[in-house]
């Protein structure tokens, strides 16, 4: 009697997981299948309705203005007004796509795997948001905000040049200051973590947490220059006649 | 015996469908197990991996964007030259001549952008699941990889349609590559000139030209596609041997 009891149970078990685990066939190639119809239709409406962009015939000697990036790189070209070349189109990027790779090597915290679960990830659920808000944000600016010679226009205004554009003086801090700035931005990034004893920074070893916050930093310098330049009016944290920063 | 039958009890039949259709456990596994192309999939797979409010199935959106690319985009290459004579001519001989030549182009710019936004909102929920965690590293990094092939793939195809939009982007962003330090001609600490650096090797010289217009053909058309399908090969076959689709522990 009790070996027959056992034995149902342990059917009902293995029941109740392939039910969980149900059959792939058919239901999830059909999904597979209306999603993909349903994508179909939508490009055809699309592509039915507004017809790709052709301008005149490229002439190397009419230069455009503006000359935009397409959508995906105009983030980079709107970083250029805040960084030299050398830095915001190739650097820049590729630190982020380094730091993208990291990413599952430098997060050991086991929790939340196949779920959406916020607040057992706090810290890398934010910083990647911010991270990925900001990439959006560059992007809206560059595509639907910025008119001739770069300068910014709202959507709705006619891009011509009537008066609010003044010419800004731009300085440079003086190198000490920046670099005494930019130590101090530095070792207060380094150690604040550790102070408030945030919980992510006490399970990370030191390697991976020196890659972590140097990451971030660098990511969050971004903003930090953004608001420099355009409140500040500072064009250069560090000048010489080798490297602008 | 009827002739579906017949056709059906055939060795021609039986030879390429190798099980039968009624709905039991083990037809259902052969169905996924004996297709070449179904035979991604894992024979069973957790209920919540089925839902689309978990995968929002943008990875799959972003494969088929890509296969309609590689359609549309073979049928293309029937009307283009990449040389700067025609490239522009074949564009306005695709809007006006060829049968449904304009809206062939339009799937294929519009799906270009599909796919783009789509990779990067399946980067998004991959992170939002956590699923990039161990077992899965490698996978987060060859998709990070396959972003930035994404990225580049749709870069060199602006350049085809040699129109100013086209002319001028492609300027601005083959400029950035003679910014790099080091191996770029107006980059800090160069150590190479306008002849050998960075964008002397994007574009074939130092201007956008007719060397360009080919480089970025052939990397659009063939080079760049190749290692995304290999790329894409790996990263389908690294979600099944990294522990399949990620699940709560």
């Amino acid at each position: 009697m009790a070996e027959e009891t056992a034995a149902a149970l342990k059917a009902k078990e293995r029941a109740d997981k392939k039910k969980k685990n149900p059959h792939v066939w058919p239901e999830l190639p059909f999904k597979e299948l209306m999603c993909a119809v349903v994508v179909m239709f939508v490009l055809i409406v699309w592509a039915l309705l507004l017809d790709a962009p052709l301008g005149e015939i490229a002439t190397p000697s009419r230069t455009e203005n503006p000359a935009k990036a397409p959508w995906y790189f105009i983030g980079l070209q709107e970083i250029l007004v805040y960084f030299d070349p050398w830095y915001s189109g190739v650097v820049l990027p590729s630190i982020i796509m380094i730091g993208l790779m990291a990413i599952p090597y430098l997060d050991t915290n086991p929790k939340g795997v196949g779920e959406y679960n916020f607040s057992a990830r706090k810290f890398a659920m934010v910083n990647f948001l911010i991270g990925y808000f900001m990439w959006m944000f560059a992007i809206v600016v560059g595509q639907f905000m910025r008119g001739p010679s770069w300068l910014f226009f709202w959507p709705w205004e006619v891009w011509d040049d009537s008066g609010h554009h003044d010419e800004i003086t731009l300085f440079n801090i003086d190198n000490k200051t920046s670099i005494i700035a930019l130590a101090i931005y530095a070792i207060v990034g380094f150690a604040l973590p550790k102070l408030l004893k945030m919980k992510w920074a006490k399970n990370l070893d030191w390697t991976r947490y020196t890659i972590t916050i140097s990451l971030l930093l660098l990511m969050y310098l971004v903003p930090v220059k953004v608001v420099l330049r355009q409140i500040f009016h500072v064009r250069y944290l560090i000048a010489t006649p080798w490297i602008n920063f | 015996m009827t002739l579906k039958e017949k056709i059906m009890a055939s060795q021609i039949w039986k030879s390429i469908f190798r099980h039968d259709f009624e709905d039991t456990p083990s037809n259902r596994g052969k169905v996924i197990r004996s297709n070449v192309f179904l035979h991604l999939h894992p024979l069973r797979i957790p209920e919540h991996a089925m839902k689309i409010r978990f995968t929002w199935c943008m990875g799959g959106i972003t494969f088929f964007a890509f296969l309609v690319e590689c359609i549309t985009g073979i049928l293309l290459m029937f009307y283009y030259h990449p040389v700067i004579e025609y490239a522009y001519m074949d564009m306005k001989y695709l809007q006006f001549d060829v049968p449904f030549g304009q809206i062939l182009r339009n799937v294929h710019r519009w799906g270009a952008h599909l796919m783009v936004f789509t990779v990067m909102l399946h980067m998004l929920r991959v992170f939002l699941t956590g699923s990039y965690k161990r077992p899965r590293e490698f996978n987060w990094v060859i998709g990070v990889v396959l972003l930035t092939l994404t990225l580049l793939m749709s870069f060199t195809g602006y350049l085809l349609p040699w129109d100013q939009l086209a002319y001028w982007a492609i300027t601005v962003g083959t400029n950035m590559g003679a910014a790099t330090p080091f191996i770029g001609v107006e980059g800090p600490f160069a150590i190479v000139d306008k002849f050998n650096d960075v964008r002397f090797v994007l574009l074939g010289g130092t201007t956008v030209g007719a060397n360009a217009l080919l480089r970025f053909y052939v990397a659009h058309v063939i080079a760049i596609p190749a290692i995304v399908f290999v790329g894409c090969a790996i990263h389908f076959w690294r979600i099944r041997k990294d522990g399949g689709i990620s699940r709560p522990l």
